[in-house]
């Protein structure tokens, strides 16, 4: 069944569109991500523009934060008060990445700025992942537990200034690189279409050694504010976001996501990391060859404005 | 530049090609609205016509040739081209079409090389080689000769997405002088206001034209989505936002196992 998208301004088929949406919520409710890395590449590659594929992604992960983190909620398992840090920067980044994402775009550089985003933050992320995970899987093996927090163990930015407490994921950190991530987070969100949820989680977990048990629940918060506010800035500066097309895929994510936690629920967490980066990595080089090889077309045309 | 880039080819057809009435032509348009709806796939537009002496009592001279000029709306549409900069392809030069149509369908009976002379040809921007498409040069305004090659890919990539179009079978004559055309509306098919010129030609002449106009609208939720994306983007950004966190409650709703 065709459906005209308005504001993409094309036909596409919404069993195809549900599909997608249904397969990414998998994953993403799999582990605990947004979902929005492999969203926007699969829209573009199916004839959605890179701009209206960026902007059209952030409700679609607000949509599926959302519901993570109601359901983190009832556990009790989210930090209001990091989130409401986080976000304060993350809002300030977001409204950055739109600027930047406005000004890239009258320049022709957008798909590049994307395309280069994504090579570099997806192979590195998705590196640094496999050889975590990795390792973990052989200490273990070897009869050694993992952990990930180590109390007492502090980085130079704990000797920061402006430090706060935050009670229910018990760290005492400086603001200075709350801030930092927050803005970093809102800032890639808006420019390359992802919630940031890969990229936050390990941060939080590594850098401000939040435990796990509140990290997941803390960083949907985070997404859910930061997408919904990127959907109203794209939507109100470049008026790109397809809402028709943000219906269906959410409609598929939310239900694909229900799914895709209960498998995530039976997988052991160092196995999963290794999945996700493994995922993350694979992706980062379906990027990388696109800007490398040289392209079947080398034009390629931008509406300017109607007469 | 512009001014007289615009006025050059109305000048010539004022006062260079106007035909000696012997024919006319009565044409009509199986459908002047092409409404595009959620479930718009494109479609085909009918132009019938006949070919009628004037004054009535004069002799016809056939065969006729016939050629059907479908232009849309007019757009401005950059032309980028990537070239290989530190090993990585990027948009490295670009040129910009300045109030170009976003629909460009030109159909005949016959190639259009064959029905007229290349000076003919040019003069009364007849076929996708010979239709006037300014690029923007700077400050200047032009179009250039036709194997440019922003100028060719241009044509091909909007060709490729079925927006331009050179036909030479999408005329028929049914008799040698009533004729049909088939305007294919591709469903990526621009909206606005199209026009369509009719033109015949006998031995290498032209000796009749008319024109006619339809519009292509999208109608229902499309238009009023459309609409407020580009007139209310603030409340729009608000409204889908606020879908997404309608349908992330509903689905912890529906899913809630506890």
């Amino acid at each position: 069944m065709q459906i005209y998208l308005p504001i993409a301004d094309l036909p596409v088929n919404v069993f195809l569109v549900l599909g997608m949406g249904l397969a990414v919520g998998y994953i993403s409710g799999m582990f605990g991500i947004g979902g929005g890395f492999l969203m926007t590449p699969l829209l573009i590659f199916i004839g959605i523009t890179p701009a209206v594929a960026v902007a059209t992604v952030s409700s679609h992960i607000a949509a599926s934060s959302f519901t993570g983190a109601i359901s983190y909620w009832r556990k009790r398992a989210l930090d209001i008060a990091l989130a409401l840090m986080l976000l304060s920067a993350g809002i300030v980044g977001t409204a950055i990445g739109v600027w930047l994402f406005t000004e890239l775009r009258a320049l022709d550089q957008l798909d590049l700025m994307i395309g280069l985003s994504y090579v570099t933050l997806l192979t590195v992320v998705g590196a640094t992942m496999i050889y975590e995970s990795w390792r973990a899987i052989m200490r273990t093996r070897h009869g050694m537990p993992a952990t990930l927090r180590r109390p007492g163990s502090h980085t130079w930015f704990h000797g920061l200034p402006f430090k706060l407490r935050f009670k229910r994921s018990k760290i005492y950190v400086s603001a200075i690189p709350v801030w930092a991530i927050g803005l970093v987070i809102g800032f890639l969100g808006a420019i390359m279409g992802i919630g940031g949820g890969f990229l936050l989680v390990p941060m939080l977990i590594y850098l401000l050694r939040v435990p796990t048990a509140t990290v997941i629940g803390t960083s949907m918060v985070l997404t859910l504010v930061t997408m919904a506010s990127a959907t109203v800035m794209h939507a109100a500066t470049n008026h790109l976001v397809d809402a028709v097309l943000a219906l269906i895929l959410m409609v598929g994510g939310v239900i694909g996501a229900q799914f895709g936690a209960r498998t995530g629920q039976k997988m052991r967490g160092e196995r999963l990391r290794l999945l996700l980066g493994l995922l993350v990595f694979a992706v980062g080089c379906r990027f990388a060859y696109e800007l490398v090889v040289k392209p079947d077309d080398l034009y390629s045309l931008r509406y300017v404005r109607s007469e | 530049m512009r001014r007289f880039a615009q006025i050059l080819p109305l000048a010539l057809l004022v006062f260079g090609a106007e035909p000696a009435a012997a024919e006319r032509l009565v044409v009509s348009l199986s459908n002047h609205r092409v409404a595009v709806t959620s479930n718009f796939v494109g479609e085909e537009l009918v132009l019938f016509g006949t070919i009628e002496p004037e004054p009535p009592a004069r002799a016809l001279r056939p065969p006729y040739d016939l050629v059907v000029t479908v232009t849309g709306p007019r757009q401005t549409i950059r032309t980028r081209r990537k070239q290989r900069i530190l090993g990585i392809w990027v948009n490295a030069d670009s040129r910009e079409f300045v109030r170009v149509p976003a629909y460009l369908a030109v159909l005949s009976s016959r190639p259009v090389n064959d029905i007229a002379n290349p000076d003919t040809l040019r003069r009364l921007q007849i076929g996708l080689d010979n239709f006037l498409l300014p690029q923007r040069i700077g400050s200047d305004f032009a179009d250039t000769v036709r194997d440019d090659p922003f100028r060719r890919a241009f044509v091909r990539l909007q060709t490729q997405q079925g927006l331009y179009r050179e036909s030479a079978t999408a005329v028929t004559f049914l008799t040698p002088t009533v004729f049909r055309a088939a305007v294919p509306m591709p469903a990526a098919v621009p909206t606005g206001s199209y026009g369509i010129e009719v033109e015949l030609f006998t031995n290498g002449a032209l000796v009749a034209r008319t024109n006619s106009a339809l519009d292509v609208i999208k109608t229902g939720f499309e238009q009023y989505v459309a609409d407020a994306a580009r007139d209310y983007g603030l409340l729009y950004g608000t409204a889908t936002a606020l879908m997404a966190l309608l349908i992330g409650w509903f689905a912890s709703i529906v899913f809630a196992r506890d």
